[in-house]
């Protein structure tokens, strides 16, 4: 159950130094920086404490309400922190893999992706087209699994079950897919520097597009029909939460929370990689059909076509895959992956948004630094300033219209 | 006024739409699998449990440098001068004698790393995948036996020698109990 | 009670001479507690019958483990609950935190009282009856109220306030569709309401005066819905907000019986919906009204009455609609519940009082203009011809939807 914090019991003594020895520590998790003998009489601060069932993982956010409406909110982050950063200066690059995987653990294709690409891209690697559309495939495929939990939970959260259940169910054909190729469903190490660790099994072709032709006549018509025309979840969500573009921009929201409020920016359009110049797509921006652009129903409006246009990628990629010469996925993998000196930062357009790496080589074996941007991050920050005003049910709603998985924020 | 009646309308309508989804969905099949009853097979890259074949392990450590988070513990001495020669599997010859091999799973990540620089591949991933134990130090498997029967005779030249016998099986999905928790 | 009274002596002809104190409570205490007997196991069905739609909605298999598929997980439930500890939060009170849960099912059995199982099967045909349903139910409002109060929780206190006011705005367009029928029979009494449906499927208040008492079907089930707080209007004890409701804080035998009060609610509500439009227990087609005598052999199974079993089918289909209604539905914002109990509910149910009592009062007939004849039918008619015409288009447009579809997967 959330626990609740009233102004007097949050007080600032019972936290209290951890370590007395210790100067300039932070205080104590527990307590509020909020001047609580500033409060009026009305005002409560309440928690939603890190276990909460709507706030997609250990997120803590204090409101401090009048009455059921918000006047200013905060997250606490920091929950789920294990030192990402720290470990990959200790593992060499093919170590780093598994550790990147583990930070957007729903969306694991597009951590590696964006490492592989990064540490390619600084050594000088180039691999072959076979490489380049299987990456592709991999990428769109977990793009709709990514997608899917998310729209799934979000109608959870807004109160309708069975949504979730029918795009899970889908989901898990993919990860059926994915387990038959590199043996994980969830945290592959799928994509190497200089290549992906297995090929594809004979049939992955035709399963998948049995799959796709499933989910493009029966799932995703059934999800706009069951709930996202659906009048109350329309009257829900198309009001709250509106972020204008120039706030979207200025807070540096990328990915779907941007492409909500209107501006059509994707990385696999502005800055192509892995050959998605090659494909045909269309950018999914909200339109603001229900209420004012940049809606929490425009975002989740935007997660929900993505799955569609990630399906049309998929066709025209598994066509090419049919088509094309099959080389060694282990062809340019070096034996011993030692880029050389420099500092290179690359972004990729993962299902949360644009995922940067910025790595530092000195030549050695391991990195001499790592430091990725999270685009969860980026839309976490925005959160204070769109959840002042709201209604406190709301805010459960902004909170998973921003799609933010905390392992990705807290790495 | 219209406005409202419209928007009462489409309130009753789009219910009704979904509604006609969810009756559908009643007489689908469900997709669970009702899990210890019925246990359907992984495929063959799953990577779970992993196993190590002692007799073929050259004792080089490759595996160790690999693991991201250190959970292979490897401790290999000389072997004696008057041992008798001792091959892997795949013809190479081993110089090592392998004291100690443990692997800890619960430090395990299942990345697959350790087994792609093993020279001899007798580091690999099994579909086996219920091994849960209340202690977790039965998670520490030792793979270092002490009655090991290795090959005494180089299996390439056996292969190579008329009249020779067929190449040994392909390593088999081990049993199911640890080598000695 | 004349009834019962020949009963009892015929059973016990030593009953004649008794005192007449001892007769009246055996009276009153035989009907009640045979009703209660089997009210009371109604939940556990419920229970079960609701997790296992739920599940086949889902494409899940719900319970299967207690019981074949899961029969006796209700049973076992309950047994969990029993042993439960009560925990007595500090600072509640003791009293009005027991007493609460005891109000609110007072509140959800009594109305079993007057609903007619029979011709002569109802515990008790008061004259008043539709008032003494409405009257007695309003007690689960006061106990949900205690329960909040009782709580020492001030969101339990938010909660069970949010919920009062839930209840009470829709009470209003729930009793102005109440008097529709009342005013087409001219009595409270169940009993006569549901005598006056007599004659056939097409004499039920459904498919009379045709287009308004089916909109008065939908206002009172929808009116009725908000009134035991189930989804769409599941706010107060939605598990993904902030406040679990007015029963946070009730474990263990409490909680069962909060849990039991709400699916018994459903049931009398649909019981009461049935016996308002539906036709209560009269059968569809007159002659199945009693079935019998059937001849075996030498064994005569004399005529059975089978009132009890029609009014059970229809009260469990419209329980069917609700549990459909909340796996299929969002749930709505507090705001939004009180404008659809305001604004949409209350002027369609006066609307629809004005209009029917107008055409009552026509001195045309006996039972008023002839509404059926001359308005009724046809527009049913053209309804079913539009709809019709509406089926054959969508087949159409379906049909070349999915050639379209199977045109773009390439085989």
């Amino acid at each position: 159950m959330p626990s609740e914090t009233t102004a007097r019991e949050a007080g600032r003594g019972e936290g209290g130094p951890v370590d007395p020895a210790w100067p300039g520590q932070p205080e104590a998790v527990g307590t509020s920086d909020w001047d609580q003998d500033g409060l009026d009489t009305d005002e409560m601060i309440v928690n939603m404490g890190p276990q909460h069932p709507a706030t997609h993982g250990v997120l803590r956010v204090e409101l401090r309400t009048d009455g059921e409406v918000v006047r200013a909110a905060r997250p606490h982050i920091g929950y789920l922190h294990r030192c990402f950063e720290k470990h990959c200066e200790n593992v060499d690059y093919p170590g780093v893999m598994p550790y990147t995987d583990r930070m957007d653990y729903v969306a694991a294709m597009g951590n590696t992706l964006g490492f592989a690409l990064t540490v390619e891209k600084l050594s000088g690697i180039e691999v072959s087209p076979y490489v380049q559309t299987i990456r592709v495939v991999m990428a769109e495929l977990q793009r709709i699994a990514s997608h899917a939990v998310a729209v799934g939970t979000y109608t959870m959260d807004i109160g309708a079950f069975t949504p979730f259940l029918h795009l899970l169910r889908d989901r898990e054909k993919i990860l059926d897919l994915f387990e038959w190729t590199c043996g994980a469903r969830l945290l592959y190490n799928y994509n190497w520097v200089g290549g992906v660790s297995h090929d594809l099994p004979d049939g992955f072709v035709r399963a998948t597009r049995d799959l796709l032709r499933e989910f493009d006549s029966v799932t995703f018509p059934e999800l706009l029909d069951l709930i996202i025309h659906n009048r109350i979840f329309v009257r829900r969500l198309s009001h709250v939460g509106v972020c204008r573009p120039e706030l979207a921009i200025s807070y540096d929201l990328t990915g779907p929370n941007l492409r909500g409020s209107g501006p059509a920016r994707d990385l696999r359009k502005d800055a192509p990689y892995s050959g998605y110049e090659t494909y045909d797509f269309d950018v999914c921006v909200g339109k603001g059909q229900y209420g004012p652009l940049g809606s929490c129903f425009d975002r989740n409006w935007v997660r929900t076509v993505e799955m569609r246009e990630s399906s049309k990628i998929l066709h025209q990629a598994l066509d090419r895959l049919e088509k094309m010469e099959r080389t060694d996925v282990h062809e340019k993998v070096p034996k011993r992956v030692k880029p050389p000196k420099g500092e290179i930062y690359f972004r990729t357009e993962a299902p949360r948004g644009q995922l940067g790496y910025y790595l530092v080589s000195d030549g050695n074996v391991n990195p001499y630094r790592v430091k990725v941007k999270s685009p969860c991050f980026t839309a976490m920050s925005v959160f204070h300033h769109l959840a002042k005003g709201m209604m406190i049910a709301d805010v459960i709603a902004l909170i998973g219209s921003l799609d933010i998985v905390l392992g990705e924020i807290d790495r | 006024m219209r406005q409202w009646l419209a928007d009462v309308w489409e309130g009753f309508f789009t219910v009704l739409v979904g509604m006609r989804i969810t009756w559908r969905h009643l007489f689908t099949s469900p997709v669970t699998l009702q899990y210890p009853s019925v246990k359907w097979p992984l495929p063959p890259r799953s990577r779970m449990r992993l196993f190590m074949k002692y007799e073929d392990c050259i004792g080089c450590g490759q595996c160790v440098r690999a693991c991201p988070v250190n959970c292979i513990s490897l401790k290999a001495e000389k072997r004696p001068a008057d041992a008798p020669p001792i091959w892997a599997a795949n013809g190479q010859p081993i110089k090592l004698h392998v004291a100690v091999f443990d692997i800890d799973m619960s430090l395990c990540c299942y990345c697959n790393l350790c087994t792609y620089p093993c020279p001899t591949d007798c580091i690999y991933m099994t579909p086996e995948y219920e091994f849960a134990t209340s202690d977790i130090t039965q998670h520490l498997y030792r793979f270092a036996k002490k009655d090991a029967v290795f090959l005494t005779e180089d299996p390439k030249k056996k292969a190579a020698a008329p009249g020779a016998a067929a190449p040994p099986p392909a390593p088999q999905t081990p049993p199911a109990k640890p080598a000695g928790a | 009670m004349d009834a019962t009274y020949a009963y009892l002596v015929q059973l016990l002809p030593a009953a004649a001479g008794w005192p007449p104190w001892l007769v009246v409570a055996l009276i009153a205490a035989l009907p009640a507690l045979a009703c209660f007997t089997f009210m009371s196991l109604g939940p556990l069905v419920y229970v079960y019958a609701e997790r296992k739609i739920s599940a086949f909605m889902q494409d899940r298999l719900g319970p299967m483990r207690v019981g074949p598929y899961g029969l006796l997980q209700t049973a076992a439930d309950t047994v969990k609950l029993l042993f439960k500890e009560a925990i007595f939060p500090k600072g509640v009170d003791r009293r009005l935190f027991v007493i609460a849960p005891v109000l609110v099912n007072v509140g959800a059995f009594m109305p079993f009282v007057v609903i007619p199982w029979g011709a002569r099967l109802q515990p008790a045909d008061l004259n008043v009856g539709v008032f003494y349903v409405v009257a007695i139910a309003s007690l689960s409002t006061v106990g949900l109220i205690m329960a909040g109060w009782a709580s020492n929780n001030k969101y339990s206190l938010f909660g069970a306030m949010r919920s009062a006011a839930q209840i009470v705005s829709y009470e209003i367009p729930a009793v102005m569709i109440l008097l529709v029928p009342v005013m087409i029979v001219g009595s409270l009494s169940l009993h006569d309401i549901t005598e006056a449906q007599a004659g056939g499927l097409q004499s039920w208040f459904l498919f009379r005066y045709f287009p308004l008492m089916p909109v008065a079907f939908v206002v009172f089930f929808v009116a009725g819905l908000a009134e035991t707080n189930r989804a769409p209007f599941d706010i107060p004890e939605a598990e993904s907000e902030l406040v679990a409701g007015f029963h946070t804080e009730y474990s263990g035998f409490f909680f069962a019986m909060f849990f039991m009060a709400e699916y018994t609610e459903m049931f009398v509500l649909s019981a009461v919906a049935s016996v308002l439009f539906l036709g209560g227990y009269l059968a569809p087609v007159p002659a199945l009204q009693q079935i019998g005598p059937v001849t075996i052999g030498s064994l005569s199974i004399g005529p059975v009455a089978t009132g009890w079993l029609w009014l059970w089918l229809k009260a469990w289909s419209l329980v069917f609609v609700m549990m459909w209604l909340r796996w299929t539905l969002p749930r709505s914002r507090v705001d939004q519940l009180m404008y659809i109990a305001w604004k949409v509910l209350l002027p369609i149910a006066l609307v629809l009082v004005a209009v029917v009592g107008f055409f009552v009062l026509q001195p045309a007939t006996a039972g008023g203009f002839p509404w059926d004849r001359w308005v009724g039918w046809p527009l049913a008619a053209l309804l079913v011809a539009f709809l019709f015409f509406v089926m054959v288009r969508a087949l159409q447009w379906n049909r070349r939807r999915a050639q379209e579809l199977a045109a773009q997967v390439t085989p």
